[in-house]
């Protein structure tokens, strides 16, 4: 047990020691480099942009694969079938309670399922919802940052219509909304698109483990359940 | 007396001995050619969709020197940059002051238990043990360091640390040491996964520390970034109040762009997936989301000693995908626990005596010979980190300071030896002779071969590498 008489520095950083150990670990990398190796140019030639593998007409096609391929399901609609599909997919699914952020659209609040929305002041109690609260929720309901079709994967950002990282993690199920122009095709492009000052989130299909004989099942602690559905303009 | 440094286990033989023990052990080589065979076809289908691989392997070699060149710079940058997001830097020069601080941090919060996600850094120094003797539970998150915890077994490898264990043997220790579990548990992987994830989560939902390590830092932003699979890191650095991460001063990219490189070249190469199920990347503190207190340890731990090897620094690049671990064709037959550390494989073989940095220290000078020399696990490194060329580098520096004729290096020669070559390796295994040999450091009369061959060498035999590699091609899988 931690003994609570135990003195602790209040700001370690600033301690004797932490600053010997800076100066000593510094000091040490400065004569292990004594012979003063010369950086190299890193060369950038790797591909910012692919051309769609064969088979795909469009990026969306490939994310759309890409993103089954983890055992995820994807719905593609257009702009007007959005909300419809929304309470299709809840209804299917026996949802009754879903949690979401503070600023989750109005209409994605579909009738039918209760939503508790985080940080929300017309809620009960009002304020953020609990580790308890989002445990107890059937799905989190979301749309993202941006995604990355090569790879299936969705970025989340903490931005519009996201929330803070816990909403999506401790519920069971996480429905995702991608719009068509938030979708890139390679790593490099999404990278590009980010600002590291956010907090970020790549999700690529529902947690899984490669640790029983290296082999990818899914369904650990995350969300074992992803649902995505890909949005386009309607015509 | 120098301290000892906790990256290899106490007490472990030389790996020759070691080897020699493993190898009796059939169900485990079973257990890993499985699984490596697995792997390796996955991870080349996984390379081969880039047509760029051999450029972002270049680039990604070519990042890390930079980083390696420039480390004091970076450092300083790093630690600028996470303080003005709120968070706090602390700097330990070895495993006993990393723990120390760490320790320190968690007294601080009134915790006696902490989460833990999966990091190398951690389990290099020991820190689980640390902890405990001050008074405080670690609790391991991943699947795989759970099925190490529960089954008081060590780890093997340093993606999948119980790929040793197939499937019954997993369930077994579950139904074993989860009192909840019950008495039917299959050996799907499903179920065995739906069984951790109800023995964690309600550690999860109440824990007030966690504690991490990170696969990349970018110094331009102070951006952490945490690659992981089954959610139990997002757990970890997502719901409790603060958060340490313990992290190798070799970690660092100077900037965000660099990060397009890694994330491509890092789960191809570990688990052979496009992209792995979930990356975290978090820039100190953010109000409202996340720990609210963030702390972040600069580990050296030998590192700096295996900057300034010419040679041995390259070792420094290494991301920690395992890849040359799942093509070692001397792994494949003793399991990594032969290495005695927390870092085996090819890897292991130049990173951990490397580390220790002590060339009184016969079990780790025994690690380079832990190869045949083969050359495959140079060719799938990201970040092209020549390991042959490093284990015989890291063979002549032993040999100098220990004198080349002492008995353990001429074992280890010898095993070097036989490895080397498929036509000793395949006839000294059908003999039988191979584990008996193995078992005999020193024993220069009991070696199945004339001594004149190895002994008057001036160093291990010049290996035939084509021949052996297009052995190993044709044999394994
Ligand atoms: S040495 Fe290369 S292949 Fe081996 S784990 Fe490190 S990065 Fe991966």
């Amino acid at each position: 047990m931690a003994d609570p008489d135990e003195p602790v520095a209040p700001d370690h950083t600033r301690s004797a020691r932490n600053r010997a150990a800076r100066a000593e670990v510094l000091a040490r990398v400065r004569t292990a480099l004594a012979d003063r190796p010369l950086a190299p140019e890193i060369p950038r030639d790797y591909h910012r942009h692919r051309e769609l593998p064969a088979g795909f007409a469009t990026v969306l096609d490939l994310l759309d694969e890409r993103v089954v391929d983890y055992r995820a399901v994807v719905h593609r609609v257009a702009e007007a079938e959005l909300v419809d599909t929304i309470a299709t997919v809840l209804a299917e699914r026996g949802v009754r309670t879903m949690v979401g952020p503070a600023d989750l659209p109005r209409e994605w609040q579909v009738p039918g399922v209760t939503w508790r929305l985080d940080g929300a002041s017309d809620q009960d109690g009002g304020g953020a919802l609990s580790v308890s609260d989002l445990d107890g929720a059937d799905g989190v309901l979301t749309g993202c940052a941006l995604a990355i079709a090569e790879t299936g994967t969705i970025v989340l950002d903490a931005g519009a219509a996201q929330g803070r990282r816990a909403l999506t993690l401790v519920p069971d199920y996480h429905l995702c909304v991608v719009h068509a122009n938030q979708v890139v095709g390679t790593v490099p492009e999404g990278v590009a698109r980010l600002n590291p000052a956010r907090p970020l989130t790549f999700i690529s299909g529902p947690s899984a483990t490669s640790d029983i004989e290296l082999d990818r099942v899914e369904g650990v602690h995350g969300p074992r359940t992803l649902e995505v559905i890909l949005v386009e303009p309607s015509a | 007396m120098a301290r000892t440094n906790p990256v290899t286990w106490l007490g472990s033989p030389t790996f020759p001995k070691a080897a020699h023990q493993a190898l009796s052990n059939t169900q485990q080589r079973r257990n890993l050619r499985k699984a490596t065979t697995t792997i390796r076809t996955k991870r080349a289908n996984a390379v081969a969709e880039l047509s760029d691989w051999e450029q972002l392997r270049l680039a990604g070699e070519a990042i890390k020197d930079d980083v390696l060149s420039n480390l004091d710079v970076y450092l300083e940058r790093l630690e600028a940059a996470v303080t003005a997001r709120g968070g706090v830097v602390h700097w330990a020069r070895d495993a006993a002051e990393a723990n120390q601080i760490v320790l320190d941090l968690v007294r601080a919060e009134g915790a006696d238990e902490v989460v833990k996600v999966k990091s190398m850094a951690t389990a290099e120094i020991g820190l689980n043990e640390a902890l405990a003797a001050g008074g405080v539970t670690a609790i391991e998150t991943d699947l795989a360091e759970l099925i190490v915890q529960l089954g008081h077994d060590r780890p093997s490898h340093i993606l999948v640390p119980a790929i040793h264990r197939n499937r019954a043997e997993i369930r077994e220790i579950f139904q074993r040491e989860m009192p909840e579990v019950p008495a039917d548990l299959s050996d799907d992987p499903r179920a065995l996964a739906e069984a951790a994830r109800q023995h964690l989560r309600r550690k999860f939902l109440s824990a007030k520390v966690a504690i991490s390590g990170g696969n990349f830092a970018v110094a331009d932003t102070g951006s952490i970034a945490v690659v992981e699979s089954e959610g139990n890191g997002r757990m970890c650095l997502t719901l409790p109040r603060t958060l340490i991460t313990v992290l190798g001063i070799e970690k660092l990219v100077p900037s965000w762009r660099d990060l397009e490189v890694f994330l491509q070249l890092l789960p191809r190469s570990s688990t052979a997936e496009r992209m792995n199920p979930y990356t975290s990347i978090w820039s100190g503190v953010t109000p409202g989301d996340g720990p609210q207190a963030f702390h972040l340890v600069l580990l050296d731990n030998g590192r700096t000693a295996a900057l300034a090897d010419q040679v041995g620094r390259q070792a420094l690049r290494c991301i920690r995908c395992s890849a040359c671990l799942n093509v070692c064709p001397v792994y494949e037959r003793t399991g990594g626990k032969a290495y005695g550390s927390v870092y085996p494989g090819p890897i292991g073989a130049i990173l951990t005596p490397q580390l220790v940095n002590d060339p009184e220290d016969k079990q780790a000078a025994s690690l380079p010979y832990a190869s045949s020399l083969c050359g495959a696990c140079y060719e799938v490194c990201p970040v092209r980190i020549n390991i042959p060329e490093v284990l015989v580098h890291l063979r002549e520096r032993a040999v100098r300071a220990k004198g080349r004729l002492a008995p353990e290096a001429v074992a280890m020669a010898a095993a070097a030896w036989v490895m080397t070559d498929p036509k000793r390796y395949e006839a000294a295994q059908k003999a039988g002779s191979l584990a008996r040999f193995l078992a005999h450091d020193g024993r220069i009369s009991q070696l199945p071969w004339p001594g004149s061959r190895w002994t008057s060498a001036r160093d291990v035999p010049e290996p035939p590498k084509e021949s052996f590699r297009t052995w190993w091609r044709r044999n394994r899988g």
